[in-house]
Formats: structure tokens, C-alpha cells, sequence
């Protein structure tokens, strides 16, 4: 695939009028990033809601025993992260209570020569469900709305992580596991092109096996208004808690090879979206196949 | 100072805070020659030399003024955005029917508006759950309004937007603010803010942005002294979640709302007297946070950031009960100024609040003998020339780059300084003071002087008419 096309306009993004100040000279969107509000050091929380003391306690404890003992991650070309600027993390996803985000963002933080903060984008649903819109941003999750994913690749130049199988991904029972389901419309993409992000695929294997899903029971959903109401070995069994009754299944991560687009407005071309959408899809799963082909044990890797 | 582009104001809702506190800022603004202000009721504070017309939105009637007084800037402060503060109907007759009257009123045939400033509110995004978390002005709601209020200022923007279609020779700007808060202004969140536990929906820490009051009067000013044609979210840096934010206050909150049913638990809140209206409900849920960049890139500067503006409504909040009871220990007093303001035999607190030097009597008879000298001579004989600003702070900037006119003894008169010029205003003869204003407009123009001269002379004119 070849994102270096030309026939496209050759228009900046940040030459983009927007406005005017004061002495009616025009203000451009790139301008905007110069008056992004300064931090305020006593604050713990940061405008997306971020907590660091939440987050830290989680990362000390639970994230901590997790990804060093319990899953015992094995992370190879943790390089292909950029050590600065706007990034986004894209991979393939599932679990009912899906670690394989929290392990990313761990693996980032843990090997990285340069340890940067991971904005996992999730569906609006925990927005709107008592006790995990409170815990949900705080732990360092935002909702997977275009303009956030714009705002913190773009203007914040942070890295994002997404699922673009989504729901489909999560939802996927055992049987069915480490075949991608359709990686959405394309819309991780444009947001890319839009932000002149590079796009990092990101493998996971370990976590189909961690949270197996047995069955879905459409009824209990209903009724509980969750997303969705798996059966795994320790849920609904153990309560609400038992979705973090996770296997002990050894985690591999792959990080691969950036994609960079460095062309003016590409994602005005839908079918180049599509193209390159599906072309990381095909890579993702073609590493996610490898991977699994040299493993030896579930296990013990 | 830049100069003001807007000289002639008409600011609607002149009785509510927003139009009185905005009007006493333009008074203080030498450029705005004229200040007129409409509403239904009588203004509440004392305004200098704001002109106040009692008229509701009624469009024949506004247009009128808005054409005999030429007037060229209308803004518009009236809409309401807190439904507490009155019943929904009258918000609605207030916020659609009034919008859509002042807007009459300004596309009249022989109208001089050039530029419109509108008062909106960020309710106009809505909260929901599927928001972006900084809403950008381009942005629309997600869903349509449920709670009344929202409504209104969905069909008011509407009307704005068709009026700015229909007349793109007007500038027109309309501000969203986020809630607002200070020691001031009475909102829902104010008063849930005072209590002394903090009611929250039960597993919900929703982001809150605020805007301090003296923010809002800022930009509304702002958009009076510049052109700034477009939409602009006015919110201060920073959303805080709203724990976050009782802990700034000091205070606990309770989850004493349940996640379902809330809507009957704030009936059953409303019977002890604490009021949630719907739009708040929504914010208390998913709540909201704007992009307040655009606006800071027409050059406007925050005084206060969100957690800044929550500070100070503590620290007032803690002083209130220390304070209650304590009579305001300085109200205004319309004659006390006026004597302050204008009687010769005030010596000190004009101004600077120092006492001015006493010009000597060489100085006195100097100026009177300019005064008929100049009185006589033909207006304009007075080269212009330039001397120090007045309180400019480095006698560097003093050049003088043409040289005087012989005829004119002005030099004593440059040397005085203004508090000493304003001290004898109240002893000179009326054909002087005009002399005195037309010699000081040509040459250095100081403001104090001008508006002094003019207050004297306004003083005189219906002594000497009666």
C-alpha cells in the first residue's frame, strides 16, 4: 500500500482560516495549539479527567501484578512507538473485561525509553453507566469520539490507543479467537491523516486465552443494561469482580512498523481509507498468525 | 488603549447584572460616545452616563430608538440561561420572542447597526452521553434539547444565525459562555454550591468548566472594542471533575441522587428546597467541557482559570457567614459622586485618589490670561505639539517637535497637570471652558480633562435653560 499519492490537494490542515483576531488578521486551526490551557501543577486531575492518583494506584497494584506476574508480558519492537509527538496505537482486541489495553499502555510506560501516558479510547456506553463514568476516565480511558481522538493526537500530540473492532471484537466468543472482525469504517484512519499521526498496529496474543468468553446471554444483557453479558469460567459466577478473574495466559506484544501520512488532506479519498484500513488489518493479523504459530504453550509461551 | 470600534451602544437587559455591570464598564470607556440601555424594569445600580429607556422587546418601539439614536452597536445581554430564575414560559417569551424583536429592531431600513453582540450560553451543546469532551464552535448537539432552557437558546442562536445570513454587512458575535460563577452572581450552582454538603448522582464524576464573572464582562467588552464576527465558547482554562471541584470549595458532597429515577429524587429535593433544574440534572450526569481557544486567539486573556474562579467563590463563600448582617460599608450615592466628581472645592481622591498639587498663582494667571488670549484668537491657531503623556512614568518621552506659536502663551497650561486643570474648571465661564476643551482636544487630549470639562458643562446647561 502507498500512502505517498499525490493527486490530492496540496492543502495544509493548519492553513485552515478559522477566524480572525482582534486586528483582523486570520487565525489558522495549526495556530490554535499555542493557546492550549498551561497545566496547573496542583491540580491531580487533568482536563480529561485523568487522575494521577487513581491511575497510579491502579498502575502500582493490580496493573502492576498483572503484566509481571500473572501474564508475564513478553513485549518485542517496543521501539516502533514514537518517543514524542501524536501517535496512534492500533489492535486487534477481546476479553470481556479486555486487558489487552491496559497491557499495552503498561508495555509503554515499562520498556519505553521514553514512558508516556496511553489515552485508551472507549465506547460512550461507560460514559453513561453509573461507577464506571467515574472510574472509567480516571484511569486514563476517553470516549472514542473523532474530535477527542483529534484533539489529543493533533493539538496534545499524545499517544492513543484504539480498537477499531470494537464491540465486535470484545463480544467474540472463544471458538472464534485471534480472527479480526471488521476493523470499523476506517474512521481510526482518517483521524490519523487528519492529525499527520503515524499509525503504530499493535499485536496481541495471550489475551483470547486470559478472558475466554463461553457464551453470550442476550436476555441478562437486556436486563442489566450492560454492553454485552458474558459467560467466562469465573463470570457472572464470582460477581462483578469475577470479570477480572483472568487466566493465567502468557502475553505477547508485538509493536509494528509505523505508517506515516505525510500527504496534505488524504482523507478526503474514502477508498485510500478504506485501502489503508484494511491494509493494517491484514498486517495485524498476519503478525497475530505468526506469533501464534511459534507458540509453544498457552501458558508458558 | 486600542480605539473602540463601536462609538454609539445599545445594551439590552440593562437591569439585569450583565447589562449594568457591562455598561458601567463601557462609561469608563471615552471612546463609546453614547450609552443607552433598555429594559422593562429600572436599572437597579447607579450608572454614570448610561441613558436609560424603560422599553421591553416590543420591536416598533426599539427600532425607534435604535434609528433616532444612530445607534451602531447593539448587545445584547438578556437572554436567560439559569431556569430557577424565572417560570419556563416567560424564559421562553424572554429568550425566542426577545431575541427575535431586538433583531427586528436592528434590520430596519435606515438602521446604523454594524455590529451585534449576543449573549448565548453553553447550554446550547447540551449534555449527553455521546459528547466529545471539549465541544468546538463548529460543533452542533448531538441530540435534540430536552430541557426547556436548552430549546430557547437553540431557536435564539437560530435566529441569530438567520439574522447574520441576512445581513452580512453586521458583525455579528455570539458568545457561549460556560456556568458562571463569582461573588456576585446568583446562579442554580451558586446556590448548590452553598450548601453544606454538595448533592451528587450517585457513580458520576462529571467534568465541569466555569467561567468567573468579571471574564464574562471582559469579553462582552472585548467584542465591543473589536470586530469579532463569528461564534466564540468563552470558558475558563481547565475542566475540572466535580469532586475535584468540592474539594477546592472545602465542602463533601453526598451521591444522594440516584443514578435512575433522578429526575423524581430532585421533585422530592425541590419539597426541602433545593433546586436542580433539568439543564443542570444533564451536567450533573455526563458533564461538558468546551474549546475555549478560538476566542483566546483574538487576543483575549483569562483572568481567572476555572480552578481559580472556584477558589474565589470559597474564599467568598467562607467570608459569607463571618460577613452576613454587615451593611455594605460604601454605596453608591449619586450626589456624593457628583460633588466628588465635579465640585472645585474637592482637593483630594479625584483620580489617582492623591492630592494634586496647588498651582501657584503665576501658573493661575497664566492659564486665564490663555484662556481669553486663546477664546480670542481663531480656534486652531494652536500648532500642535507634543508633551509628556500624562503619567507617563519617563521624562524621556517628552519632545517637542513643533515649535510654539508666539501668540498663545501655552506653555504654563502644558505644565499643569491634569488633577490642577480639572481644580479650576469649576471657576471658569462657560465660552472659556468650551475654548479650554477645543485647545486641549487639538493639543494633548488628555481623556480626564475632556470628560471633566464635558460634566461641567453638562452641569451648567439645565442650571442655565430652567
Amino acid at each position: 500500500m502507498s500512502p505517498d499519492r499525490t493527486s490530492l490537494r496540496p492543502r495544509e490542515v493548519e492553513e485552515e482560516v478559522i477566524g480572525t483576531t482582534a486586528a483582523g488578521l486570520p487565525v489558522k486551526r495549526g495556530d490554535l495549539r499555542d493557546y492550549l490551557p498551561a497545566v496547573e501543577t496542583d491540580r491531580q486531575v487533568n482536563d480529561w479527567g485523568r487522575s494521577e492518583r487513581v491511575e497510579g494506584l491502579f498502575d502500582k497494584t493490580i496493573v502492576d501484578f498483572f503484566y509481571n506476574y500473572w501474564f508475564r508480558a513478553d513485549v518485542e519492537g517496543i521501539e516502533n512507538v514514537p518517543p514524542s509527538g501524536g501517535a496512534l496505537l492500533v489492535s486487534n482486541h477481546s476479553g470481556a473485561l479486555p486487558p489487552d489495553a491496559t497491557m499495552i499502555a503498561k508495555a509503554i510506560k515499562e520498556e519505553h525509553s521514553h514512558p508516556r501516558p496511553v489515552n485508551i479510547t472507549v465506547e460512550h456506553f461507560f460514559k453513561g453507566y453509573p461507577g464506571f463514568s467515574m472510574l472509567i476516565p480516571k484511569i486514563g480511558c476517553v470516549a472514542a469520539h473523532p474530535a477527542n481522538v483529534h484533539r489529543l493526537l493533533y493539538d496534545e500530540g499524545q499517544l492513543v490507543l484504539v480498537f477499531p473492532e470494537g464491540r465486535k471484537g470484545t463480544e467474540k466468543l472463544y471458538k472464534d479467537r485471534y480472527k479480526l472482525r471488521r476493523f470499523g469504517r476506517g474512521g481510526f484512519v482518517e483521524a490519523a491523516m487528519r492529525a499527520r499521526a503515524p499509525i503504530v498496529p499493535v499485536c496481541v496474543v495471550g489475551a483470547e486465552e486470559a478472558a475466554p468468553i463461553f457464551a453470550q446471554v442476550n436476555v441478562l444483557q437486556k436486563l442489566t443494561g450492560l454492553l454485552y453479558f458474558p459467560l467466562t469460567p469465573t463470570f457472572p459466577w464470582f460477581g462483578p469482580f469475577g470479570l477480572l478473574g483472568f487466566m493465567p495466559a502468557k502475553f505477547k506484544l508485538r509493536f509494528l512498523e509505523p505508517l506515516y501520512f505525510n500527504e496534505d488532506r488524504m482523507w478526503e479519498d474514502k477508498a485510500l481509507v478504506q485501502t489503508v484500513a484494511h491494509e493494517i488489518r491484514a498486517r495485524i493479523q498476519e503478525n497475530v498468525l505468526d506469533m501464534l504459530k511459534t507458540r509453544k504453550s498457552v501458558w508458558f509461551g | 488603549m486600542t480605539e473602540s470600534t463601536s462609538k454609539r451602544v445599545l445594551v439590552t437587559g440593562l437591569s439585569t447584572y450583565w447589562g449594568a455591570r457591562l455598561a458601567r464598564e463601557l462609561e469608563q470607556n471615552p471612546d463609546v460616545e453614547a450609552i443607552i440601555g433598555v429594559d422593562s424594569a429600572d436599572p437597579a445600580g447607579e450608572l454614570e452616563r448610561t441613558e436609560f429607556v424603560r422599553v421591553g422587546t416590543q420591536h416598533a418601539l426599539l427600532r425607534r430608538v435604535v434609528e433616532a439614536a444612530e445607534i451602531d452597536t447593539v448587545i445584547d445581554t438578556r437572554l436567560v440561561v439559569d431556569s430557577t430564575v424565572t417560570s419556563p414560559r416567560r424564559a421562553h417569551e424572554n429568550n425566542v420572542i426577545g431575541t427575535m424583536n431586538i433583531l427586528a429592531a436592528c434590520s430596519g431600513p435606515n438602521t446604523a447597526v454594524r455590529k451585534l453582540i449576543f449573549k448565548s450560553s453553553a447550554h446550547y451543546y447540551g449534555c449527553n452521553q455521546d459528547d466529545p469532551a471539549f465541544f468546538t464552535e463548529s460543533m452542533g448537539r448531538p441530540h435534540p434539547p430536552r430541557a426547556p432552557i436548552e430549546r430557547d437558546i437553540v431557536e435564539a442562536e437560530a435566529s441569530i444565525a438567520e439574522f447574520r445570513e441576512k445581513n452580512p454587512d453586521v458583525c455579528v458575535t455570539c458568545f457561549r459562555f460556560a456556568n458562571v460563577l463569582g461573588p456576585d452572581v446568583h446562579t442554580a450552582h451558586r446556590r448548590l454550591f452553598e450548601l453544606p454538603v454538595i448533592p451528587m448522582i450517585l457513580g458520576f464524576d462529571p467534568r465541569y468548566q466555569f467561567v468567573h464573572e468579571d471574564d464574562v464582562v471582559n469579553a462582552l467588552k472585548h467584542a465591543a472594542l473589536h470586530d469579532l464576527p463569528g461564534i466564540f465558547n468563552v470558558a475558563g482554562d481547565g475542566v475540572l471533575a466535580f469532586t475535584e471541584v468540592c474539594s477546592l470549595l472545602g465542602k463533601q458532597f453526598v451521591p444522594v441522587l440516584p443514578p435512575w429515577g433522578t429526575g423524581l429524587a430532585t421533585q422530592a429535593l425541590r419539597r426541602l428546597g433545593i433546586v436542580i433544574p433539568p439543564e443542570m440534572l444533564g451536567q450533573l450526569r455526563f458533564g461538558r467541557g468546551t474549546d475555549n481557544r478560538r476566542f483566546k486567539a483574538t487576543g483575549f486573556g483569562y483572568r481567572y482559570t476555572t480552578r481559580e474562579t472556584i477558589q474565589k467563590l470559597g474564599e467568598h463563600l467562607r467570608l459569607q457567614p463571618i460577613l452576613a448582617g454587615v451593611r455594605e460599608p460604601y454605596r453608591y450615592e449619586r450626589e456624593v459622586e457628583e460633588f466628588l466628581r465635579w465640585s472645585p472645592y474637592v482637593r483630594r481622591g479625584r483620580e489617582e485618589g492623591e492630592r494634586p498639587p496647588l498651582p501657584s498663582v503665576t501658573q493661575l494667571s497664566e492659564l486665564q490670561k490663555f484662556l481669553t488670549a486663546y477664546a480670542v484668537a481663531a480656534p486652531g491657531g494652536g500648532e500642535p505639539r507634543l508633551t509628556r503623556a500624562e503619567g507617563a512614568p519617563e521624562p524621556e518621552s517628552i519632545e517637542v517637535v513643533e515649535p510654539e506659536p508666539a501668540r498663545v502663551p501655552v506653555d504654563d497650561y502644558d505644565d499643569l497637570e491634569a488633577e490642577e486643570v480639572i481644580s479650576l474648571l469649576g471657576s471658569l465661564e462657560g465660552a472659556h471652558l468650551m475654548a479650554l476643551r477645543a485647545y486641549e482636544e487639538a493639543n494633548q487630549g488628555r481623556n480626564a480633562i475632556l470628560r471633566a470639562i464635558d460634566g461641567v458643562l453638562a452641569r451648567r446647561e439645565p442650571a442655565g435653560t430652567r
